[in-house]
């Protein structure tokens, strides 16, 4: 499981691999909606939460087709499914190399784009631990949806529509623990949430990537 | 040590081979033959676990197998030595030192796999058998691609080192590997393919 992740970490790091792409995506988006919005610092902290919220989402599922598609051309996931590493472990170790190529880097640099957005200075807190606690589900689940996906020709669209819809439940709570610490408010509650959301994704999903990707490689 | 009873295995829902018997010991091997489109791969990938058999039962000994299908599984990405690294790590063995000799790829050892040419990663993808460290190897046209020097090189490898070592394999391939084993035709287990059954299978 290890080598795998390393091994999914080196090729994302190498040429062609997309390190950076989700993150520099979000960058412009963030970017964007203030140039949108117009100078209204009022409506922007308003909006911020959910703008930082979507353009996460979005971010995670830019790379998402790649998880196992490449593996399926080259014919490496067939070798992989043989092998002595469970099927599941090796969907495991994808969404974590996923989610360190691009859930971490917008975690770690959403905090610095607050101001952009005019971010109520009590939220920062928040969104970086929102982020923290959720975008590891939405990896996950972007995993399980790729999965479902991977046999198909240009089945990038069809993964969105599947798994946007399921992403709902961490957009929701991860803009309301930001909305919450803006507004002075206790956001303990829709941390919790968040994090039993990506917790319970982590405990099932896996199992059901696996399932699938037997499945499809048949 | 491998032996197949009966199995009726099948390609989307669809039987395409039935009532296969047969039985390989330790240090031999088995070659598949049949023209294209009879059932070599969907066999293979039977045999590998990858699919299930429609009837039959197939015994070998557990976490013993490995397979080697068309594809390679190479990252053009990563390097000659990251690819088997990643292979020897998965299976948990050390990467053998006489395998860089064996296949031929001393000099590669450091090459980006993606500026190798199509022979040169055929041996790479032949090379990560040797490095699995698996008794019971299920090949599929392992020599598509290779000139002549490296068929040899290979059908060295599988006699001397695999087979040698108490290894077994069953290996689909067109050409003659110049290895001494028994072939196996696949034409007379054909299924006809408007037979009773099928279609309701591909529905399913």
């Amino acid at each position: 499981m290890i080598a795998l992740l390393w091994r999914d970490l080196r090729l994302a790091m190498r040429a062609g691999g997309g390190f950076g792409l989700g993150l520099a995506f979000f960058l412009i988006v963030v970017v964007l909606v203030p140039l949108g919005v117009g100078p209204q610092t009022e409506l922007l902290s308003r909006i911020a939460p959910g703008i930082f919220w979507i353009a996460s989402l979005l971010a995670a599922l830019l790379s998402l087709d790649r998880i196992f598609a490449l593996d399926f051309d080259d014919g490496s996931l067939a070798l992989l499914a043989t092998s002595p590493l469970p099927l599941e472990g090796a969907a495991l170790a994808k969404a974590i190399a996923h989610w360190i190529t691009t859930g971490l880097p917008l975690t770690i640099v959403a905090p610095a784009l607050g101001f952009l957005l005019a971010l109520a200075p009590e939220a920062y807190k928040y969104l970086l631990m929102s982020l923290l606690l959720g975008t590891p589900a939405l990896s996950m689940i972007g995993t399980f949806g790729a999965a479902l996906t991977v046999g198909l020709r240009r089945g990038g669209l069809l993964l969105s529509l599947l798994v946007l819809p399921l992403y709902v439940p961490t957009l929701i709570y991860g803009a309301e623990a930001v909305r919450r610490g803006a507004q002075g408010l206790d956001a303990s509650g829709a941390l919790i949430l968040l994090g039993v959301i990506t917790a319970g994704c982590f405990a099932v999903l896996p199992f059901a990537t696996a399932a699938t990707l037997r499945i499809n490689l048949r | 040590m491998l032996t197949v009873q009966d199995v009726t295995c099948a390609r989307g829902g669809i039987p395409v081979l039935s009532g296969i018997n047969f039985e390989v010991a330790a240090v031999q091997a088995l070659i598949l033959r049949g023209p294209n489109g009879i059932g070599k791969t969907t066999l293979l990938r039977t045999l590998a676990g990858l699919q299930p058999a429609l009837a039959g039962k197939i015994t070998h000994p557990e976490d013993e197998a490995a397979y080697a299908s068309h594809a390679d599984g190479i990252k053009t990405a990563l390097t000659v030595e990251e690819n088997l690294k990643f292979w020897a790590e998965v299976y948990g063995n050390p990467i053998p030192e006489s395998i860089w000799q064996a296949f031929d790829l001393a000099d590669l050892q450091h090459r980006i796999a993606g500026t190798l040419s199509a022979g040169q990663k055929r041996r790479l993808g032949l090379a990560r058998l040797g490095v699995v460290g698996r008794k019971v190897l299920f090949l599929d046209e392992p020599t598509v691609s290779l000139d002549g020097f490296s068929v040899r090189l290979f059908a060295d490898w599988l006699q001397n080192t695999h087979l040698a070592a108490g290894g077994v394999a069953v290996i689909a391939t067109h050409i003659d590997l110049g290895i001494d084993a028994p072939e196996l035709e696949l034409t007379p287990f054909r299924v006809a393919s408007d037979k009773d059954g099928a279609a309701d299978e591909a529905f399913l």
